[in-house]
């Protein structure tokens, strides 16, 4: 579903990654480890078509990044730490509006229903500047599956949330793995990792030193293995 | 890199002859001019000063054209140093007008075509130094003072255009042939040979100048390294 | 037609978040009153040698709150990276230029529209004028500003002053406008027909059109990360 082959991303002399190589198969919860400064970010952007590999490339469902990005973009969902939101606009003006870029047919039925499932139906008509930051990351999620994507890519969503609202968010993103959309997920928290997803990917200083089985490597293991 | 340096001290010492013949030519070799005097020599460097300044924003324009095609680090370095030294020239230009325009038109500065579109393209160019200070990130300052790059060189002609409307006073083009051409050979001959050597210096200033940035970003990568480790 | 919804879509929400909040609308306009009036304060209204400074201070003033607003309404935008959930919108960055570029002159121009008036009144101007044609000079000039000022308020955005940035990138490049714009309005207001202004209006047209053809190319290079 997401295969990469040789990703560099350099400028002059400085390298952000450098021949990274991957595939993540349909329906896999992957989980991209690695500290600040790791290359994580800059990852996520080439996959989501914000940024350009310098160097190699990236495949979406098939679909080259370089020739397809509008294609890509509408079988990709992005979430990041910023929500992406309105502040200005309600919830449900901040859906209908992503939902008129993507065309959506029959939006307003589609779009009560993801309100629904992220339990702010009660609350669509409140302007998102008021939304405690649980509230917009859940609504953020909204905004990124409303387009029924493929694929799902996650930079660090749980950042500043407590763990009520963390909680929250995982059982959603969970409901999605299990509908068999495939997940990209960078984060810095291993043990969060560890636990939900089944592929660790390990990216450190652009490289990428570790690509296996959640189950095949330790907390401990991993922890080391960035450390060093 | 024993090579290019070799090549680099023959380019400075053939600029440094260039701009002695220049100087040679525009104060012993040119007739003194009948009705302004010796100030009218000023031409001679004031001339060369501003075609160096164009060569220089002509270059700033197809290095970021190139940059945003192929996203090459080489050209947006170009870029900038093509940037530094024609700020130089331009501000060269508006020094050296001035000094002349005191004497023969009875003022230092007129709001003339040909000026203020010198003034104006001072003030772009000011700006794009500027913009690239502003971008933490690399890449981003690159990227975007590219984009300022080419707008503001497509804005040259207009800026002139416009101003040329507006009211003109400068002297018209004098070796171009049209009205008003009547420059003794000898002067000609002096002009020509001080724009090569200003296009001589030009050249050799950029190539110090770019190979100084990158210089500079190995140094700054190695020291990066260093601390890691 | 898909391009056209998209391009309606992103024009209704910059004007329903503008209803929300008002903050282009009324940074410009309570900024251009107080212009009018501090005018007002240096010189004498009704004075002939008032009457030929008056189109040059009605460009500065629309220059001026044009920055202003433009400033705003980018910074909106990226307050909760706005912007890039746009560009994750499957749209060519282009057209979102497109829709920025027409949100922005509506904005200059219902400023405009409130200030015209006002500026008439208080400097006691002639009303026999060739009303269209000082609407199409407006309209051509505000268009070219906004133009080159819709990308430079996105590069600037990205600098560490962007307040500072904004006026020393756009206001160089916007000369030709202000000249043209200026000179056409003087015209316009000492009584020429459009006719004896067809050279600068030609001028305003050839800025609009190069800069928003250059600017609807570029405008990807600036959204890259």
């Amino acid at each position: 579903m997401i295969r990469t082959e040789g990703l560099t991303k350099n400028f002059g002399f400085k390298k952000a990654l450098s021949q990274v190589s991957f595939k993540i198969k349909e329906g896999e919860y992957a989980a991209l480890l690695g500290v600040n400064g790791a290359g994580k970010t800059t990852l996520v952007r080439i996959l989501s078509t914000l940024s350009r590999a310098s160097c190699g490339g990236v495949w979406m469902n098939g679909l080259d990044v370089k020739k397809n990005s509008i294609k890509i973009r509408k079988i990709i969902g992005v979430m990041s730490h910023s929500s992406f939101l309105y502040p200005q606009l309600s919830a449900e003006e901040n859906l209908i509006f992503y939902a008129d870029m993507y065309r959506i047919p029959d939006k307003r039925h589609y779009i009560a229903q993801l309100l629904k499932r992220v339990g702010l139906w009660e609350r669509r008509y409140d302007l998102v500047s008021i939304f405690s930051r649980g509230m917009q990351q859940r609504l953020s999620l909204a905004r990124a599956i409303l387009h029924q994507p493929k694929i799902l890519l996650l930079d660090e969503p749980f950042t500043g949330l407590d763990v009520h609202a963390a909680g929250l968010l995982t059982d959603l993103i969970n409901e999605n793995v299990k509908n068999g959309i495939t997940v990209l997920l960078a984060t810095h928290d291993l043990e969060y990792a560890k636990n939900h997803a089944n592929r660790i990917l390990l990216l450190k200083n652009g490289i990428l030193s570790q690509d296996t089985a959640a189950s095949a490597i330790s907390l401990e293991q991993i922890t080391n293995k960035l450390t060093n | 890199m024993k090579n290019s340096n070799s090549l680099l001290i023959v380019l400075i010492g053939l600029s440094g002859c260039a701009i002695l013949a220049a100087l040679f030519f525009a104060f012993l070799y040119a007739p003194t001019e009948i009705s302004m005097g010796d100030v009218q020599r000023i031409f001679y460097f004031h001339v060369p000063s501003a075609w160096s300044a164009f060569l220089a924003f002509f270059i700033v324009c197809i290095a970021s054209i190139i940059f945003l095609i192929n996203g090459s680090a080489k050209m947006d370095t170009l870029a900038v140093c093509a940037a530094e030294i024609g700020v130089l020239f331009i501000t060269i230009v508006l020094l050296t007008g001035p000094l002349w325009a005191k004497p023969v038109w009875g003022t230092f500065w007129t709001w003339d075509a040909r000026l203020t579109t010198s003034f104006v393209l001072w003030l772009i160019y000011i700006a794009y130094l500027m913009l690239r200070r502003q971008i933490p990130s690399e890449e981003k300052a690159a990227r975007l003072s590219a984009v300022f790059g080419i707008i503001g060189f497509l804005d040259v002609p207009i800026v002139y255009m416009s101003i040329r409307w507006w009211r003109t006073l400068h002297p018209q083009p004098v070796f171009a042939g049209g009205s008003g051409s009547g420059l003794d050979p000898r002067m000609l001959t002096t002009l020509f040979v001080c724009i090569g050597a200003f296009t001589l210096l030009f050249v050799t200033l950029l190539i110090l100048r770019t190979g100084i940035t990158y210089a500079e970003k190995e140094l700054a990568l190695l020291k990066s390294k260093l601390y890691k480790g | 037609m898909e391009i056209l919804s998209q391009i309606f879509a992103i024009i209704r929400k910059d004007l329903l978040m503008e209803l929300r909040d008002k903050q282009v609308i009324s940074s410009m306009l309570v900024f251009s009153l107080i212009v009018v009036v501090i005018f007002n304060f240096v010189f004498e209204p009704g004075d002939s040698q008032t009457k030929l400074t008056i189109p040059g201070v009605l460009w500065v003033l629309i220059i001026f709150a044009g920055n202003l607003g433009l400033a705003r309404s980018f910074g909106r935008e990226r307050e909760q990276g706005g912007i890039q959930g746009l560009i994750l919108c499957p749209i060519d960055k282009s057209y979102i230029y497109i829709a920025k570029v027409i949100v922005n002159i509506f904005f200059m121009m219902l400023v405009e529209a409130i200030t015209l008036p006002i500026f008439w009144v208080l400097f006691d101007m002639s009303p026999d004028i060739n009303f269209p044609a000082l609407l199409l000079v407006l309209f051509l000039g505000t268009t070219g500003f906004a133009a080159v000022g819709t990308i430079f308020s996105a590069i600037s955005a990205h600098t560490k002053s962007s307040e500072v940035m904004l006026p020393i990138l756009l206001f160089p490049v916007s000369v030709p406008v202000v000249l043209a714009a200026s000179k056409s309005t003087a015209k316009i207001l000492a009584g020429s027909s459009l006719g004896e202004i067809s050279g600068w209006i030609k001028m305003l047209i050839g800025f609009d059109a190069v800069f928003l053809i250059a600017c609807f190319l570029l405008y990807e290079y600036v959204f890259e990360e």
